[in-house]
């Protein structure tokens, strides 16, 4: 009998030092790994059916109307007082010049004013422009901040989404896409 | 006399014609705006974590609110603004997780684990006995 209670004091203190490495190890890998979280679109169809104003004219216009005629589409969400978009913008431009994609820009809560601008200084890479006074047409995109960016196809679907500024490696992988 | 009548009946019109007004505009802002909070924190601030869209003055939380308050004003139901969220966002963004394979430890362990204590207690009660 004793022998028996011996083992089964034994069995109990293993098992919880047994707990005790595992639960180690999930905290080890848990905290270990990164905590910025990019979001992830469920279901990568972007959403189109809503007014958008235009930047210079300040007229307004449905958004899917403004997603035809091209096979593919960049989206860009920048501002004046964003300082990644000013490196960003080389990119842009090499893009707009050396693909068949259509640029579009969303000035996301910015001033007419600083953001023409801004256009000056670095350059306008953008076919059409539209402005984001409060930010509401981003959330429609599923973004969270600036400068973020989405290739999209003609079937309005998101094949790539940049967020951060577009870097070389960007730049060559969205040219690949959008040559086949 | 007459028009005595006449005019405490006109006033008695006009006061309760703008006790009606406030109480509808009252009725409809408050209840959005509970509406618009209820859903706000319930959604994760992905831009400062750890923090949810109504307490956070982030400038992304802030668009959130206004665009969880027009989706509103729009007619959507609190179920259609946090799927269309999810569908932009993913599972993240809401603090309430649904059921899927990455979470269903996270489901079933307290289950289990009432299971497992409930288990062990009634083996006790009934040893004593």
């Amino acid at each position: 009998m004793q022998f028996l209670e011996k083992i089964k004091k034994s069995i109990f203190s293993l098992i919880i030092l047994i707990l005790l490495i595992i639960s180690f190890f999930v905290f080890k890998f848990a905290l270990q790994k990164e905590k910025i979280y990019t979001p992830k679109m469920t279901d990568n169809q972007i959403f189109t059916d809503f007014k958008v104003q235009f930047l210079i004219d300040e007229k307004q216009i449905n958004f899917n109307k403004v997603l035809t005629g091209k096979n593919f589409y960049l989206i860009n969400i920048w501002s004046s007082w964003c300082e990644p978009c000013k490196d960003e913008s080389e990119y842009l431009l090499e893009l707009k010049n050396n693909t068949p994609i259509m640029m579009i820009g969303i000035n996301y809560k910015d001033k007419k004013k600083n953001a023409l601008n801004f256009l000056k200084l670095y350059g306008d890479p953008f076919e059409q422009i539209f402005v984001d006074k409060q930010g509401l047409i981003s959330i429609n995109f599923g973004a969270y901040g600036v400068p973020e960016t989405f290739l999209i196809n003609n079937d309005n679907k998101v094949l790539k989404k940049y967020i951060g500024p577009l870097n070389d490696e960007d730049v060559y992988e969205i040219k690949k896409i959008t040559k086949n | 006399m007459k028009s005595k009548k006449l005019l405490k009946i006109k006033i008695l019109i006009i006061f309760i014609l703008t006790c009606l007004s406030f109480k509808n505009s009252a009725i409809s802002s408050s209840f959005s705006e509970e509406q618009t909070i209820n859903i706000t924190k319930n959604l994760r601030c992905l831009i400062c974590q750890g923090q949810t869209i109504h307490e956070s003055n982030s400038d992304f939380a802030e668009s959130m609110k206004k665009y969880i308050k027009s989706e509103l004003e729009n007619g959507k139901t609190n179920d259609e603004v946090f799927s269309s969220l999810i569908e932009k966002y993913g599972q993240w963004i809401v603090y309430d997780p649904g059921i899927s394979r990455n979470t269903l430890l996270l489901w079933a362990l307290p289950l289990l684990l009432f299971l497992i204590g409930g288990a062990i207690i009634v083996k006790k009660i009934f040893r004593k006995i």
